[in-house]
């Protein structure tokens, strides 16, 4: 005991990392997912860790934490402050997780008990402190949310989660995680569930703790944007293995592994100009057609529901055009009627009053066996690929389901139309016999758009395509879809909260804000010259990439919106 | 080296496979006690030389003994042959019971699960009432009205599980009507009665299985209870629940009840494993 006790003092001082990894390898079970990764990050310093699903990336986080399940089995070493993790028994690492080794969930609205206030639950976090006094710890509980930027401490401390924003509750969850001081926060892709403005605000945060409180951050993204404006350093991980590691200046500026640089070319926020010459072909269009009718024409639709005896607008006096083979952007945060106006326009919910027309035929008003001629043209790609296919049905039946509903051909001319579809969307005919299950989320999502193609539709509507897919994945979906609206000429509808993947690939843009639209454009107007705050600030929640831009602001710049208040 | 090579690729897949699916050592034995149950009712006479209704009564109430592995009964009858012939009409009428119960339990779930509204008011209010009844005192009422045998007494378990399937499916189309691949066969052209049978009722079945299982293994129970209290087939057919309630009366000599009691136990317990099992492996 007594020569390892010197070793750790020796390794203690000041100089030496606060966390260092060295050839750590973790399988589950026999399924090796994380092989030989090592990694150093000093005190206040931070460090991103940044892959695509199944990188390995959280299973590195969680084996710092000590938090695999247990299944999982971590080799190799984890120091934290010199002292070795792995290897410790649980009792003695308990000191380690919570009090010296914070911990921030990916998902706010999952990991608060719903049935207990957050108070009661954050004088369970703070046991951690060795603080007799009941109400001096409520008072520190108090200090550590105003310190988080939460306006009201004590109305917040007397909520219960579901009374909470997203963003609060993330608010919250980190509070909680730096309360007992920590020298370590392990952030999970603190950010993903959150709408974009919230997003930076949430980065700003942990920044600025950062900062104030000397903590240091292992941040863990798939946004390489982020991970650029936010971490000191930068690991890239792929299938478990470093592909490139060292000072994010460097890393960003020259990558020099091939997968760096293919994460860096497919962020759609680095990138604007990526699909220019896909996109240019509805540009001239665009220009073109100013006199003739709209392919789309949505004029003065409102549409409200009674939720509890209130009424909420969810679409209020919405009017659009689009021109035949241009694709227009429905941008805004969540809650902001983006999904009402397309449901609108598929006719699957009845505007209360305006008007919708596609290709000239008026699409409100008609029953549900007149919709059908409609939806003949008209088709929706849903914005979750593994909710979105029948889990029963293999993928051959899956896309040849409309052809068979809209009795289209003989049934030999169907199977071919199957496999041209497939073709148009980059995958193989191997993959026609499998099911759903069996393929990646990437391949599942152009299985749906090979589905709405097979129609041969001249519009159609994409709820978020890309959001439950990598970025790797989105960028491969959205040349897909480019190329296909070169060579078909199809007019999207693009529902987005991505303003960054709006740039790169829409023609007009309107931005929504509960229920209206505030500005409307080509996409030059809106990006270049915005009129609207709420434009702005959408535009500003952009990861740049540019290096740690956001550290300078100061926290009480808070400006509120709708996502921000007590419900 | 070759030989060895071809010979062990099969194996290793196998074992994959197995590992793959988790298969405990338990579950396979679950299995292998179905197994015999099923292959005792479709071929009893390559398992028992003895015959079960003819006796010989010299060799009356003899323990259990190489020649007769369970022993014999008042009327010098081979005990492990009654319960190997009893067991077709146990296992036939608990399959009974469980169609019964799927095919009218599943339609109604379906229906109501489906349609809502008021057909949704209609169904539920008669699932209500089946459960407002004991389940037992239900089959009991039945058998009484449509008369006293084996098939009657299957019939009567059918429809005291109706309900059970009914909730259950009722619950589970319910929410795959709300999932997104509905509506969106729905707009791909897709009628009613397309989505209804090709994709809710798929998906809505798949966690009825385990339960049909789970619900074999009552019915066997029930059922015997029923033959227990004379509600089935008269001696001298041998069904496991009527060779326990004749061993009843038997006490002193107590294999007689023991036997089929374990039979029954090992069956129902081996389905309620493999049950669990499949709810698991989903």
């Amino acid at each position: 005991m007594a020569p390892q006790d010197r070793l750790t003092t020796f390794l203690n001082r000041p100089s030496s990392p606060l966390l260092r990894t060295e050839g750590l390898s973790i399988a589950y079970s026999t399924h090796k997912v994380v092989t030989n990764v090592g990694f150093e990050l000093g005190r206040g310093k931070s460090l991103a860790l940044i892959g695509e699903s199944g990188s390995g990336k959280s299973t590195i986080a969680r084996a710092v934490l000590r938090l695999l399940p247990a299944t999982g089995h971590a080799s190799g070493r984890v120091e934290f402050e010199g002292q070795e993790l792995l290897g410790l028994a649980e009792r003695r690492f308990r000191p380690f997780r919570g009090r010296r080794i914070g911990f921030v969930p990916q998902d706010p609205g999952n990991s608060l008990n719903p049935v207990r206030t957050v108070g009661a639950q954050a004088m369970e976090a703070a046991a951690l402190l060795d603080e007799p006094d009941r109400a001096v710890r409520k008072a520190l509980i108090l200090e550590t949310f105003a310190q988080v930027g939460l306006d009201n401490p004590q109305r917040v401390y007397d909520s219960y989660p579901h009374q909470l924003s997203g963003g609060m509750l993330q608010r919250v969850l980190i509070g909680l995680a730096v309360l007992p001081r920590p020298s370590l926060l392990v952030a999970d892709e603190p950010t993903s569930a959150l709408d974009v403005t919230i997003q930076k605000r949430i980065l700003d945060l942990l920044s600025k703790l950062q900062e104030e409180l000397q903590i240091s951050l292992l941040l863990i993204t798939h946004d390489l944007a982020i991970a650029a404006e936010r971490a000191d350093s930068i690991v890239v991980l792929k299938d478990g293995a470093i592909q490139e590691a060292g000072n994010t200046a460097a890393v960003f500026s020259s990558p020099s592994s091939s997968y760096a640089r293919k994460l860096h070319g497919d962020v759609p926020a680095l990138n604007p100009g990526r699909y220019r010459p896909l996109r240019d072909p509805g540009f001239r269009r665009l220009g073109a057609s100013r006199e003739k009718t709209p392919k789309i024409e949505v004029s003065g639709v409102t549409k409200s529901f009674t939720v509890d005896g209130k009424v909420l607008t969810a679409v209020n006096d919405v009017s659009f055009e689009v021109q035949a083979g241009t694709t227009h952007a429905l941008v805004g945060e969540s809650g902001s009627g983006k999904t009402t106006a397309i449901r609108l326009l598929l006719g699957l919910e009845q505007p209360d009053t305006g008007r919708i027309a596609v290709g000239g035929k008026q699409v409100n008003g008609r029953s549900p066996e007149q919709l059908r001629s409609v939806w003949r043209h008209l088709q929706l790609v849903y914005q979750n690929p593994f909710t979105s296919l029948d889990p029963t049905w293999t993928v051959e039946k899956i896309v040849r389901e409309p052809l068979d509903r809209f009795k289209i051909g003989p049934r030999q001319e169907r199977a071919l139309a199957v496999r041209k579809a497939f073709a148009d969307v980059g995958l193989g005919e191997h993959l026609l016999s499998r099911k759903p299950d069996a393929l990646s989320g990437g391949q599942r999502q152009r299985v749906a758009i090979a589905r709405s193609l097979v129609l041969k539709p001249d519009v159609i509507v994409l709820d978020e395509p890309t959001s439950a897919l990598d970025v790797s994945v989105q960028a491969d979906i959205v040349e897909v879809l480019l190329s296909l609206q070169v060579k078909l000429g199809l007019t999207y509808i693009f529902v987005s909260h991505d303003l960054a993947l709006v740039r790169q690939l829409a023609h007009t843009v309107s931005v929504m804000q509960r229920g209206r639209i505030v500005e409307h454009g080509t996409v030059g107007e809106i990006f270049d010259t915005p009129h609207q705050p709420y434009t702005r600030a959408l535009l500003e929640s952009i990861p740049s990439g540019a290096a740690r831009f956001a550290r300078a602001q100061p926290l009480q710049q808070r400006q509120i919106f709708n996502e921000e208040k007590i419900a | 080296m070759t030989l060895a090579s071809l010979s062990s690729t099969p194996r290793v897949t196998l074992i994959g496979r197995l590992t793959g699916l988790r298969v405990s050592p338990v579950v396979v034995l679950s299995f292998l006690v179905v197994a015999l149950a099923i292959v005792w009712s479709l071929a009893p006479g390559l398992f028992t030389s003895y015959d079960p209704v003819n006796g010989t009564p010299a060799q009356k109430l003899l323990g259990p003994s190489a020649a007769h592995w369970f022993g014999t009964d008042h009327l010098g009858r081979d005990l492990y042959a009654r319960v190997v012939y009893g067991t077709a009409s146990s296992v036939a009428s608990a399959l009974i019971a469980v169609v019964i119960g799927v095919v009218a339990g599943g339609t109604i779930g379906l229906l109501a699960g489906f349609f809502g509204g008021w057909v949704d008011t209609v169904f539920a209010r008669l699932v209500d009432v089946l459960l407002a009844i004991p389940k037992f005192l239900l089959a009991v009422i039945v058998v009484t009205a449509i008369g006293f045998d084996t098939t009657n007494a299957a019939i009567a378990t059918g429809v005291s599980a109706v309900a059970l399937f009914a909730r259950v499916m009722r619950s589970e189309v319910i929410k795959t009507r709300a999932a997104t691949f509905v509506e969106s066969s729905f707009l791909l052209g897709g009628s009613r009665w397309h989505i209804l049978w090709r994709h809710v009722l798929p998906n809505a079945s798949q966690s009825v299985l385990p339960l049909a299982v789970l619900q074999f293994g009552d019915s066997i129970l029930v059922i015997a209870s029923l033959a227990f209290l004379g509600y089935g087939d008269p001696p001298p057919a041998s069904d496991w629940g009527l060779l326990i309630s004749t061993g009843k009366d038997y006490l002193k000599w107590p294999w007689l009840v023991y036997a089929p009691a374990l039979v029954t136990i090992a069956t129902v317990l081996s389905v309620n494993r493999i049950s669990r099992w499949l709810r698991k492996t989903d």
